[in-house]
């Protein structure tokens, strides 16, 4: 099972480093780690989607917090409700009769045409895998010729309370 | 104005250090400039690895981190092996070492080597310090996750420049304030209530003592926890010196060099208390077949020792000290007066292995009567190989001390660390055992002693042979001896002389314990030499 992980750690040099050591040296499986800043500059957002059972998961998140640098970790799978995305830009080669029909595709896979040549076309997504998988199945037979994608950043949804 | 290596030295006497071991080389040279200007007594060793040893069986015995140094690239590389062992037996440790100039970092300079990068796994935390301001707070940083929750190695890289910069004045931090390191020290109640339960239940407990407990300077409140409860303890080779061999409610040794009865209780008990015990393949071989058969108590100052390698039904998190005096204060006498009589007959019906010969040193035996003729708070060091296993087993640790390189198993960390502990107690009678291959390992550090002035007593098990692993060899390799042959050693006692430390050869049993007690009884080193039978087994 995939879980996700939401790490805060000190924006320092070297601990992505640490972290990222910590899961070869220790034999985890990493699907994606996508790493960025916070709304506070001091502090960093790492993204982790492990692969393994809840054991596993539960020691991954002991041994990342023993990385001194690491403040906070939060399964937000067991947690339940969040948002994940990841970003990915797709080139597909194209004639000018091809084009308006991978625009429709596009348009309605809620994806951007990010640039048009020649002979390709390229389409930005920002979505979760299960959809840009799905729009690269869709691109597929027209020849993908370049596809490239972030790995997965999440967030806990906010709280919605109902008005009585 | 102050400089770097002012202010490193300066951070040293606020953390109250007053001793170090180590090695310069250029890039530290500032450092030791300062350091030469303190009362901070500087052991100079001869490798760097045993730099780490040495404070390593400082540390240990003093209660306090030891202090090790070394210069950039090789020395600082040479440390390492010492770091891996601290850090797999959870010892507080300063490791600092001098870096290239901060501005040819990355460009493969002469001794330029990423120590803070090549020890991530060695140790609890690094730092490779760029400004000159920071030092300061690096330090108290360093020396409160040393010291604090599970302890362990620090190493703090400090470039040349760094320790030249001049800045205007020096003011240590009161406190580290560390975002993301708040170790738990106090277990909590409701699981010290859950504990309690399964205990007053229990019809075949164990109590299973580990390092951690010799690491919160437990020893105490374990006594009192295992004598108001009554529950048979046994412990793991980091666990031995908590309570002596021969009490009452201790077995003995578990694992797979321990005694088989010890294996015994473990295997047939319904309840085991795990007690700073990280549940390593030595210890323990199939933890799978313990979870099965009993309810696991464990109580780790790392919550991530929990659950590890073994299944946890009730996980107590924090200080072992502090468990175990709530324990012992709420516990009561668990109803198993069966099972503590099955498990003493258990022990009683035990047959010391190793008789004493007249033609070589038969050293079971020898170890046996060693630890008699030594003082009750006598510090035994053990290296690595059959000599540990021999010294764990029949040394009887009364209210003294015994330290093993146990996690990483590092040859040759007996005599350092035996300078170290020393060095800590003077008082203290300090003896090493190791065998004639980790010897040769450590040999140098004779001139350590003697340039310190530090009274060491050793003991050479010479057998010709890397013995255990020719044990593994004659066991699994169907006999065929390969590298593990040592023909070619010098004399030892001639070696040992050249030192102009006395040294001493025993043939057998007889002689060994005479010369033991010649050891013992003079006023300087000295190293006794004992032939052993190369077939000697290691149980």
């Amino acid at each position: 099972m995939k879980y996700t992980l939401s790490v805060s750690v000190e924006n320092q040099p070297g601990v992505l480093s640490k972290v990222s050591g910590l899961f070869s040296r220790r034999g985890f499986n990493i699907d994606s780690l996508a790493v960025g800043e916070t709304e506070d500059p001091a502090i960093s957002c790492i993204t982790i989607v492990v692969d393994g059972d809840e054991h596993i998961v539960e020691q991954v998140e002991k041994q990342l917090n023993k990385v001194i640098q690491v403040i906070k970790v939060r399964n937000l799978t067991e947690h339940g409700n969040f948002l994940s995305c990841e970003l990915a830009l797709i080139k597909v080669s194209c004639n000018h009769k091809q084009r308006t029909e991978i625009m429709q595709i596009a348009g309605a896979m809620r994806a951007k045409v990010v640039d048009v040549a020649t002979n390709s076309i390229t389409l930005q997504i920002a979505a979760d895998s299960e959809r840009i998988e799905a729009l690269t199945n869709l691109l597929r037979p027209y020849g993908i010729k370049e596809s490239i994608c972030t790995g997965t950043i999440a967030m806990e949804r906010g709280v919605i309370k109902a008005k009585k | 104005m102050i400089s770097g290596a002012e202010i490193m030295v300066k951070c040293l006497q606020n953390e109250g250090v007053t001793m170090a071991f180590g090695y310069p080389g250029a890039v530290i040279c500032p450092f030791y400039d300062e350091l030469l200007k303190t009362e901070i007594r500087h052991i100079l060793v001869r490798s760097e690895q045993n730099a780490a040893h040495a404070a390593s069986g400082y540390a240990r015995t003093s209660g306090k981190p030891g202090v090790c140094i070394a210069t950039s690239g090789p020395g600082a590389t040479n440390l390492i092996t010492g770091l891996a062992g601290a850090y797999m037996d959870s010892i507080p440790m300063i490791a600092i070492t001098g870096q290239v100039n901060s501005e040819l970092l990355g460009r493969d300079v002469f001794q330029e080597a990423d120590i803070t990068g090549a020890c991530e796994s060695f140790t609890k935390h690094s730092y490779l310090v760029k400004r000159t301001e920071d030092l300061p707070r690096v330090f108290k940083e360093a020396f409160h996750i040393a010291t604090t929750g599970r302890p362990g190695p620090v190493l703090i890289d400090v470039p040349v420049d760094v320790q030249e910069k001049q800045i205007e004045e020096f003011v240590y931090p009161e406190e580290a304030s560390i975002l993301g390191y708040k170790p738990k020290t106090k277990g909590h109640e409701m699981q010290i209530k859950k504990a309690l339960e399964v205990i007053s239940k229990a019809k075949r407990p164990v109590i299973c003592c580990g390092g951690g407990v010799v690491l919160a300077g437990a020893r105490e409140e374990m006594i009192r926890f295992a004598t108001k409860s009554g529950i048979p303890m046994v412990s793991t080779m980091m666990g031995i010196g908590v309570v002596p061999m021969d009490s009452d409610i201790y077995l003995g040794m578990i694992g797979s060099h321990g005694k088989p009865y010890a294996n015994k209780a473990m295997n047939n008990a319904d309840v085991i208390i795990l007690c700073g015990a990280r549940v390593g393949d030595r210890a323990v071989s199939s933890p799978d077949i313990l979870e099965a058969r009993a309810t696991i108590i464990h109580i780790d100052i790392d919550p991530a020792e929990i659950g590890k390698n073994m299944r946890a039904d009730v996980p107590i998190v924090g200080d072992i000290q502090g468990v175990l005096q709530s324990l012992g204060d709420q516990c009561e006498r668990v109803d198993c007066d069966n099972w503590r009589v099955t498990v003493s007959e258990w022990k009683k019906s035990y047959v010391s292995t190793g008789v004493p010969r007249e033609d070589f040193v038969e050293p079971r035996s020898f170890i046996t009567d060693l630890s008699g003729m030594m003082e009750e708070e006598a510090i035994l060091c053990a290296d690595v190989g059959q000599n540990q296993i021999w010294a764990a087993r029949n040394f009887n640790v009364k209210e003294g001390r015994f330290l093993t390189s146990g996690g990483m198993g590092v040859m040759g960390y007996a005599l350092p660390a035996a300078i170290g502990a020393k060095l800590a107690k003077p008082h203290r009678q300090v003896v090493a055992v190791c065998g004639d291959g980790s010897f040769q390992m450590q040999m140098c550090e004779l001139a350590t002693a003697c340039q310190h002035g530090v009274v060491v007593k050793l003991i050479i098990m010479e057998n010709g042979k890397l013995g255990m692993v020719r044990e593994v060899q004659d066991k699994k390799f169907g006999g065929r001896q390969t590298a593990v042959d040592l023909s070619g050693d010098p004399d030892f006692v001639k070696l040992v002389e050249a030192y102009g430390i006395k040294a001493l050869r025993a043939h057998n049993n007889a002689e060994a314990r005479v010369l033991a007690k010649e050891m013992l009884d003079c006023e300087g080193s000295c190293v006794l030499v004992c032939n052993v039978d190369p077939k000697t087994p290691t149980l």
